[in-house]
């Protein structure tokens, strides 16, 4: 058996690594895996095109960027800041846990910008956990607030990364269908998307259940 | 019939619009790069593979030399964008509201009712379809409603695009390796070497290594998206799929979200765990992936044994 294609995997992993052009490191790849199972270059130029041609469906899914840029023109992120700001007063770990929750629901439904580090976290969700948790607690040595600004920012994260999924129309699905339709496996997005459900949950409950024990701890440590 | 051609004439017709206005703001870069995003999009299914295989080769030239830059297209300021967020209301979230809801109760009104008679569209390409037609109805909603400039949406659009940059045609780029490790057969010889390695027949074992293969990938890389064609190829197609006939859509779907959780606990995912340490001023680089390996690590199990039981026992 031929081992060389195998020298495909190797390049993508290196060049991630090293933080080459991704795109680069990925036509690298694929180039010398084709080359190396004993194509010649022209075919492996054809079966690229044709591939990336087949896959075209994927990118498709950028149109939605001027509905969600025309709506951020009328203040769609000054909004969503609205909704969070309400929960002014709660404690920390209610604060954080329905921020967990309103982040996994909105990118589930396509609206996964309307969160991410710099346009919620840093300006409002980490600050109002912060004040929340010396509401709670009394006043926080720096080793604690610096955890509690951590969970606001792993808090989106989780959200984010355990809810995207259910919507449909996004990258992660449509590549996963991309890549399966390459090895004779079709499926529809909606088929893949339903899969993302059980493990949305378990991250709500896993970190949710996270957030309100630190909570508790939080409040025996400053005792 | 509606195709997923349709589809495709009207996404280049969108990166066409880009194009243009990349151009006329001077930033040539970026008027190329989606210019030929366009080109691949309006004439792919009318040129031979070899032309389409110079697109895919000219979008990474122009990308490796880093032509691609941020956009900053004349919008609203924050008071303005203060002010109509509190007289417009939660209706606001309504616009893009439409786009799942279009899709979702489209599908299911498809194949669960006799409009799924008439045919309209091309066989189980439906959804991406609906995805399309809710876009444009939330885009005529929104324009109808908000009464933008008429350029607004599109440089909205734009300001956004620029941002992802050359990252917006990674996920296809990654699908198309996937395509080309198949035809390689990188699958086959994984395939029989993870058989030597692991108990024959051990499902739940294979399950274990493909979930850890993508999470260890996935740290390593930074990516989950590059791990997925990398790891499909290696396990979960030749022995998860083909040998121990599990259910494809589990084993690609929860293999990803398995990724995930890697995502969560790599410094080399930078854009999540190390750039907010910054903005939050954290003295710990890795303070948020610490926050993280609590959650990360129980959620990878429950990820396994959702494959396991989804994939195999509830499946055969």
């Amino acid at each position: 058996m031929n081992y060389w294609p195998l020298l495909g995997i190797a390049i993508v992993v290196i060049g991630f690594a090293l933080r080459f052009n991704p795109l680069l490191v990925v036509v690298g790849a694929a180039v010398a895996t084709g080359v190396l199972a004993g194509l010649d270059l022209v075919s492996v130029v054809e079966a690229l095109g044709s591939a990336f041609n087949d896959n075209r469906y994927i990118s498709v899914t950028w149109i939605i960027l001027p509905v969600i840029g025309l709506l951020e023109r009328y203040g769609l992120q000054e909004r969503a800041r609205a909704v969070i700001e309400n929960l002014r007063g709660a404690t920390m770990g209610k604060l954080l846990v329905f921020y967990l929750g309103f982040r996994q629901i909105t990118a589930a439904i396509g609206m996964k910008d309307i969160g991410g580090h710099p346009q919620a976290v840093r300006p409002l969700v980490a600050p109002m956990a912060e004040a929340a948790a010396v509401k709670t607690h009394g006043d926080l040595p720096e080793e604690e607030r610096e955890k509690v600004k951590a969970m606001s920012a792993a808090t989106d994260n989780v959200g984010l990364f355990f809810g995207e999924d259910i919507f449909f129309a996004i990258a992660s699905i449509l590549l996963i269908q991309g890549v399966l339709e390459g090895y004779g496996y079709k499926l529809t997005p909606l088929e893949l998307a339903v899969w993302a459900i059980p493990t949305a949950i378990c991250a709500f409950l896993i970190h949710g259940g996270r957030i309100l024990a630190f909570d508790k701890r939080l409040g025996r440590t400053a005792k | 019939m509606i195709t997923y051609e349709w589809l495709y004439i009207l996404a280049g017709i969108f990166f066409v619009g880009w194009s243009l206005l990349s151009l006329r703001d001077r930033r040539f870069g970026n008027a190329g790069f989606w210019g030929l995003l366009a080109l691949s999009f309006l004439v792919g299914s009318h040129v031979s593979d070899f032309v389409n295989g110079l697109i895919v080769l000219a979008l990474v030239a122009v990308a490796g030399m880093g032509g691609l830059k941020r956009s900053d297209p004349a919008t609203t300021a924050p008071a303005e964008r203060q002010n109509f967020s509190k007289l417009l209301g939660n209706k606001l979230f309504l616009p893009a509201l439409v786009v799942p809801l279009t899709a979702v109760i489209g599908t299911l009104a498809y194949n669960y009712t006799p409009f799924g008679e008439t045919g309209l569209f091309e066989e189980r390409r439906e959804t991406l379809l609906l995805f399309a037609i809710g876009v444009l109805f939330a885009l005529a909603a929104g324009i109808a409603w908000l009464r933008p400039p008429a350029l607004a949406p599109m440089e909205e659009g734009r300001r956004l695009l620029d941002s992802i940059g050359w990252a917006a045609i990674l996920p296809q780029m990654l699908a198309a390796l996937g395509a080309v490790f198949a035809l390689a057969g990188v699958g086959d010889v994984i395939g029989s070497l993870a058989g030597t390695i692991i108990p024959d027949g051990n499902v739940f074992v294979a399950v274990v290594v493909f979930a850890l293969g993508m999470a260890v990938f996935t740290m390593i890389m930074g990516n989950a998206f590059a791990a997925f064609p990398v790891m499909a190829a290696a396990i979960g197609i030749p022995l998860l799929i083909v040998e121990y006939g599990g259910n494809p859509a589990t084993i690609g779907a929860v293999g990803m979200l398995a990724g995930f959780c890697g995502t969560l606990l790599t410094p080399m995912a930078a854009n999540f765990n190390i750039v907010p340490a910054a903005l939050l001023e954290l003295k710990d680089q890795n303070g948020v992936i610490r926050q993280q390996v609590g959650t990360a690590i129980p959620l990878w199990v429950c990820n396994v044994v959702i494959i396991y039981v989804g994939a195999f026992l509830l499946w055969n």
